[in-house]
């Protein structure tokens, strides 16, 4: 392969389409005699249903229909398990997926009792009011230690108590190395909610066409195949009589791969027993409490080091809010469980988790999916470690790295993807040196912060590192044709959320069959382009889907040269492929198009040899044995005034190893998008619920994303340890920027404030619970 | 609550003369009745700034707005930028800075820093990220559209 795009700053080009307002978002979708749907969620987080009335609601002008659970008949059931829990001895689960409608008790704010569909958006919204519900308030169940404790009230009474799963994972005999240890480090460390707060909400959009009897949805998923699939024969159709199309989807960032949301399985069904097309879009206000959300872990972790600091083993026991209910199997808690163990060798490690059922919104893979949480917790442990050892934090750290030579490394439990958590390859040292290179760790600790400090200024920084499980399984596909035109269209199944795949595709295929990117036109995330694949999730794009359309592209390359050889007359191996053209090397006047080429593959008179295939085409799939492991090395510089607990970033720095870059344009904006999302994450963001789980920010102007004011321009450094796992070399950056910001975050407020006692174990912060934490830190300390 | 009004508007040069309810949004009206779905509803409560527009050349939250109120103004929407696939220099300085990601909340931006810069030619980086601060993007951490703005800023005085 001649590279002349892969690996370059290629502009994108989706650009135009967005930046014009061509771009075609799920709510743009407007038929003809559509109609419009608003639900009527509950008001309470707990509740017994005694009784809902819909006639009032059903009278109102413009209103077409009302639906209730009793009356979607057969077609109400629990939504399928999405993720069935790995093969892990001893783990117990239970299941309890999310219902279209409430029937009989609701079980989060928010879960939707009656579904209105109307002539339009307004009339549904006020037929609501019309709608009288007795709801008997049960307690709610919002704490995850009280959940478990006796006689605590049941969100699925049929379990018997509030555990959802648990799970335990070892490694060698954690007992035995506590016994030798120098020195045990025991924390307790707290997690919350955040919203993964797309701007744009989820949208349904259905039509049915009774002539060709086909079902067409527009759907702001990340997974337009695996909903195709899904839908189809709970709709009673075959999968080849719906079409299911993933448009532009303005963000992702994971709540969209939650599939068969109840608004998902009720809007196609509405469309086809109304014969009209109907519409429903998210408002901001529901997003806060029907789309799924992440983050709720309560963990009691020790650390055994030894003297010099080297990490016997690590024991952690934590607690998993899965929220009201539990479509997504384990993958959030066992990618904590996973990614604790970070880039250290841990020769011993005893992991056990249970997840809890909760009444509160349900929780599935948000940007970094339970990675965050393992991070945060093995990044403080060591910070601690070093403090109590008088070890320096980026000594402590470098001494337990896992070597550059011991790859593939295996840690001998299981991943989210069923297979063994083996990182494939990785410099963890060179990404560290990188790291202190780049932030001036010396020069900083040993000069500057001392100087500062004199100067009255409290200035801290935060050094840690992080890997990050990517690029997994099962496959995806793609296809390449090369038209008539000249252009070569690409198809892929998996759905688009603003990664640049229009672009990074489009580059993998220019370089193998040698034309510019902008000739290549790339189809996503619509089932009647492509209809094989699972979707985009565990920045997964670029490594699985990228790596069929590499394949497909080389399929269709030796197409060319079969095709052409005959017709240019010489072998194969005497053709090259550039500019559009297939040439005899050396020889520029012997070429000809691979546009008349493709229309020379599809004769319309003639014989052919038979088993020829027409055209210039080809299909191809990737399934990677393991996912791959990337890393990196965060460095954050914060002042903080001590008084007030007002904290700015003055600098962030983010040395990372995402294998080989398709395009370094794209890879910067993805970390630099991640560790604006961590920093909201770290500092901003947090779901409030009070004790009888009503969220109590559920605006944005009560919800803080961070804005420009607060997200610095992050410093960049790529290393490149390319993947042996996948022909490109790629492993998978969407998630990586979010997943250690707030280990970062708190290494380096405390690190501003050495005297204060502070001792940061739980996120989000806020600036008031910070000014908290650092007031109950100067009262221990005067107390002491 | 009821009744229609009429509403005479003139919106990317183009005068409309359409009814609707009263309590119709300015950006209903953009989006459903003109058919002009560039501009992008993200919170409906005046936060995220997507839904940002031109109101007689200054920038407006359209979901902040009823469509009566835009009758007999002039109104400018992200399609009214370009014309065809001729950029603004400012989308075309977005596309050179990898400025969007999933380019939702991008025409409010766009929107929002078109007048804004007219007043501010030459912004320093403050400037400009306090003038970014009332829209919400959670894809690019902003730190591209930052570059954008110079970009535009900088390209400014050879147009």
């Amino acid at each position: 392969m001649t590279s002349r795009y892969f690996g370059e700053r290629v502009l994108r080009l989706e650009d135009t389409r967005l930046l014009t307002g061509r771009a075609l978002f799920v709510d743009d979708v407007q038929l003809p005699g559509m109609l419009h749907v608003a639900f009527l969620r509950s008001d309470e987080a707990h509740a017994r249903i005694t009784s809902i009335d819909v006639t009032a609601a059903r009278t109102r002008p413009g209103v077409i229909a009302v639906y209730t659970a009793a009356d979607l008949g057969d077609y109400w059931r629990p939504g399928p398990l999405l993720v069935p829990p790995p093969p892990i001895q001893g783990l117990v689960f239970n299941t309890a997926t999310q219902v279209p409608l409430a029937k009989d008790k609701v079980r989060h704010a928010g879960e939707p009792l009656a579904m209105v569909v109307a002539e339009s958006r307004y009339v549904a919204e006020d037929a609501l009011e019309d709608i009288q519900v007795d709801l008997e308030p049960l307690p709610a169940v919002t704490e995850l230690e009280a959940a478990l404790a006796e006689g605590a009230p049941l969100v699925h009474e049929q379990f018997g108590s509030n555990l959802a799963a648990q799970v335990r994972q070892t490694k060698g005999d954690y007992a035995a190395a506590r016994a030798t240890a120098h020195t045990i480090i025991t924390r307790r460390f707290h997690y919350d909610r955040g919203a993964s707060a797309a701007i744009e909400n989820r949208a349904v959009a259905a039509q049915w066409d009774a002539r060709a009897e086909e079902l067409t949805i527009w759907d702001t998923t990340q997974a337009p195949i695996p909903i195709r699939n899904g839908l189809a024969p709970m709709l009673g159709l075959r999968e080849s009589q719906v079409r299911v199309i993933a448009p532009f989807i303005g963000g992702g960032f994971g709540p969209k791969i939650m599939m068969y949301y109840p608004e998902e399985v009720l809007v196609p069904w509405a469309a086809m027993r109304l014969q009209r097309p109907v519409k429903w879009t998210e408002d901001r206000r529901e997003n806060f409490y029907a789309t799924t959300q992440e983050r709720g872990q309560l963990h009691d972790a020790e650390l055994a080091v030894a003297k010099d600091g080297t990490i016997l083993g690590v024991r952690d026991r934590f607690l998993h809010d899965t929220g009201a209910y539990d479509p997504y199997g384990l993958t959030v808690p066992i990618n904590s469980q996973c990614t604790l163990l970070g880039p250290y060798v841990v020769p011993n490690y005893e992991s056990e988790f249970t997840a809890v059922f909760t009444t509160k919104p349900i929780v599935t893979p948000v940007r970094g999916a339970g990675r965050q949480h393992g991070v945060f917790v093995m990044e403080r442990l060591l910070d601690f470690a070093a403090r109590e050892l008088g070890i320096d934090r980026v000594e402590i750290r470098r001494r337990n790295l896992i070597p550059r030579d011991a790859f593939p490394y295996d840690h001998e439990i299981l991943f989210q993807d069923f297979r063994p958590l083996v990182y494939d390859s990785g410099d963890y040292q060179a990404a560290l040196d990188k790291a202190v290179e780049v932030s001036g760790y010396a020069r900083f600790v040993r000069e500057e912060q001392p100087r500062l400090r004199r100067e009255g200024k409290h200035i801290g920084l935060g050094v840690v590192s992080y890997i990050e499980g990517t690029g997994i399984g099962p496959y995806e596909g793609a296809r390449v044709t090369i038209e008539p035109s000249g252009t070569v269209r690409l198809a892929t199944g998996v759905g688009t959320q603003g990664q640049g795949h229009f672009t990074t595709f489009a580059q993998i295929v220019a370089d193998v069959l040698g034309v510019t990117p902008d000739a290549v036109q790339v189809t996503t995330g619509d089932t009647r382009e492509f209809s094989w694949g699972s979707g985009t999730f565990a920045s997964r794009g670029a490594v699985v889907a990228g790596s069929a359309c590499h394949a497909a592209a080389l399929k269709v390359r030796d197409r060319i040269l079969t095709v052409a050889a005959p017709l240019l007359g010489v072998p194969g191996d005497e053709l090259e492929i550039s500019g559009g053209q297939v040439r005899v090397r050396g020889a520029t006047d012997r070429a000809i198009g691979l546009g008349e080429l493709a229309r020379k593959a599809n004769p319309l008179r003639g014989a052919v040899t038979p088993g020829t295939e027409p055209g210039l085409e080809a299909t191809a799939y990737f399934g990677p044995d393991r996912g791959n492991t990337a890393n990196g090395v965060h460095a954050i510089f914060v002042e903080v005034d001590p008084e007030t607990a007002a904290v700015t970033i003055l600098r962030y720095v983010v040395v990372h190893d995402c294998g080989t870059v398709i395009n370094p344009l794209v890879v910067e904006a993805q970390v630099q998008g991640g560790v604006a999302h961590g920093i909201g994450n770290s500092f901003y963001e947090q779901l409030s619920f009070d004790e009888n789980g009503q969220l109590l920010n559920a605006s944005f102007m009560d919800y803080l994303l961070p804005t420009a004011l607060d997200v610095p321009t992050v410093e960049m450094a790529h290393l490149e340890t390319p993947s042996p796992l996948n022909p490109l070399g790629t492993k998978g950056v969407g998630e990586a920027g979010a997943i250690p910001t707030a280990a970062a975050f708190a290494q380096a407020i405390e690190d501003a404030l050495p005297d204060s006692g502070l001792e940061i174990t739980e996120m989000p912060l806020s600036p008031c619970r910070l000014y908290e934490l650092l007031v109950a830190a100067r009262e221990r300390r005067t107390d002491a | 609550m009821n009744g229609q009004h009429t509403i005479r508007v003139t919106v990317n040069g183009i005068r409309y003369e359409r009814s609707a309810e009263p309590r119709l949004l300015l950006s209903d009206f953009l989006r459903q009745e003109l058919g002009l779905t560039g501009t992008h509803v993200g919170c409906e409560h005046g936060v995220c700034g997507a839904c940002t527009v031109l109101l007689d050349g200054s920038a407006v939250r359209s979901c902040l707005l009823f469509a009566v109120q835009a009758d007999g103004h002039a109104v400018t929407t992200v399609e009214g930028l370009s014309s065809g696939d001729q950029l603004h220099p400012l989308q075309q300085a977005f596309h050179e800075a990898h400025a969007l990601q999933c380019g939702f909340c991008t025409p409010g931006i766009l929107l929002s820093l078109i007048p804004w810069l007219e007043e501010h030619p030459n912004p320093d980086e403050t400037e400009i990220r306090a003038a970014l601060s009332g829209n919400l993007c959670r894809c690019t951490g902003y730190a591209n559209i930052v570059t954008a703005v110079q970009r535009f800023a900088a390209g400014a005085g050879s147009r």
